[in-house]
């Protein structure tokens, strides 16, 4: 039986150091990057591949699974989004690598498989991506976990706390049913207070939280203790 | 109602069980509309499974480099479909969701105009593009997706929906591009 990782030591978590010309994000593009002649995409890329950021070293016990270093490398961060001052954990980059999205599935897949999950709660917009092909693979229903008055139909409500005020989440009734395991998906945890919404709304209904996933971690901001005890898996810690 | 592809063709007998789990929700978001609740089809998982086979069987081997899915339902059909056919995907999205440089395009509402965005780089030139959504209907927000694959240099060579509501008449803005469905809803 595969032990679930509990909060910090998330086994397979995989850390990378890029390359870094020097030890602070650059304000403007170093002037070589213009001289290549690339396009912005490809300067933009290049000069955000520069900044040290994701990823602190941390092997697993059996040795890093050889899929992560791929997975890590293909997210994009981004200064400054969507405020000064943070570094946004950009996937839309790993869903254009094809074969690193896969990995990134199979990864999931592969750790849920026989764990008789019966649902998996995707939390609105981006655990919708990530979501839906891991139900499809173990065979289990998708709920989306929705942003208000999205859901047509008689819905329960959670509120949670943002930086500044709260917001709210909501879930479809009857959607999930008392005795389901539920796994709670995301692109990434940060303060933890989303999923921890997530993990209220499926226990008021009855569900079992048997884990929260998400491709990213932002270790500092300590999301797991927000979690109510409940295990997180994450493939990628970013510093 | 359900429906199929082709007229000559008789209807997969997957489309039944697709139609049968799509729940109407009268008056949402306002009065007089229809809502077509594609959230009872994703908790069925073999009904789930049939409907990402259908689209998969369709696009399999015709040379699709980029499945593009509309936020936030398209985001649901989109990925499965990319990963069974080994494109990329792409999220278009409303106005500032996605954090690098964007392009993007205005559409108009029945009561004033949205945007739609897709990031700089993430289609090349010469890619073949599939844009995915949950349904058309005004065919407003597929129209704008196309725009945005187009300006990028994709070729936009299908747009594929669960659901279609004929009456409106999304399938004329798509500037003749081809539009599969599974199911109409009259």
């Amino acid at each position: 039986m595969f032990p679930f990782s509990s909060s910090a030591s998330a086994p397979l978590a995989h850390s990378l150091r890029l390359p870094s010309p020097s030890p602070l994000p650059p304000r403007t593009p170093p002037s070589h990057l213009y001289r290549l002649g690339l396009p912005n995409f490809r300067r933009r890329l290049l000069l955000l591949r520069s900044v040290s950021t994701a990823v602190r070293a941390m092997a697993s016990e059996g040795g890093e699974d050889p899929r992560l270093p791929r997975i890590a490398s293909t997210i994009r961060v981004i200064p400054d989004f969507p405020k000064p001052g943070i570094m946004f954990q950009d996937i839309t980059t790993l869903l254009l690598d094809h074969e690193a999205f896969r990995h990134t599935i199979d990864m999931f897949v592969e750790r849920y498989r026989d764990k008789r999950i019966t649902v998996v709660a995707g939390i609105e917009a981006r655990g919708f991506i990530f979501g839906p092909p891991i139900a499809l693979a173990i065979g289990c229903k998708f709920v989306p976990m929705r942003k208000p008055k999205k859901l047509p139909g008689e819905v329960i409500s959670e509120e949670y706390s943002l930086e500044y005020g709260t917001d709210i989440m909501e879930m479809h009734v009857g959607a999930v049913q008392p005795g389901d395991r539920a796994l709670v998906i995301d692109d990434l945890i940060a303060t933890g207070g989303t999923l921890a919404a997530a993990i209220r709304l499926l226990e008021r209904v009855g569900a079992e939280v048997v884990e929260c996933a998400c491709v990213i971690e932002l270790p500092e901001l300590q999301g797991y203790q927000r979690l109510g005890g409940k295990p997180l898996f994450v493939l990628v810690k970013a510093a | 109602m359900a429906c199929g592809e082709d007229k000559e063709q008789k209807q997969d007998p997957r489309i039944e069980g697709i139609a049968a789990s799509i729940r109407v929700v009268p008056d949402f978001p306002k009065k007089g509309i229809m809502f077509q609740d594609i959230t009872t089809l994703l908790l069925d998982p073999k009904t789930f499974k049939n409907t990402v086979d259908l689209f998969v069987e369709r696009y399999l081997g015709k040379d699709i480099s980029v499945v593009a899915g509309i936020e936030a339902r398209g985001f649901i059909f989109g990925p499965p479909i990319a990963l069974a056919i080994g494109a990329k995907f792409i999220p278009l999205r409303k106005p500032r969701k996605l954090p690098g440089e964007v392009i993007s395009e205005k559409y108009v509402l029945e009561y004033g105009t949205d945007c739609l965005e897709m990031h700089v780089g993430a289609v090349q030139p010469g890619d073949h593009a599939l844009v995915v959504d949950d349904l058309i209907a005004t065919g407003g927000t597929l129209c704008a997706a196309m725009n945005l694959l187009e300006r990028a240099g994709a070729e936009v060579v299908e747009c594929a929906c669960v659901i279609e509501l004929p009456e409106l008449k999304g399938r004329e803005k798509l500037n003749g591009k081809p539009l599969y469905i599974l199911v109409e809803s009259r």
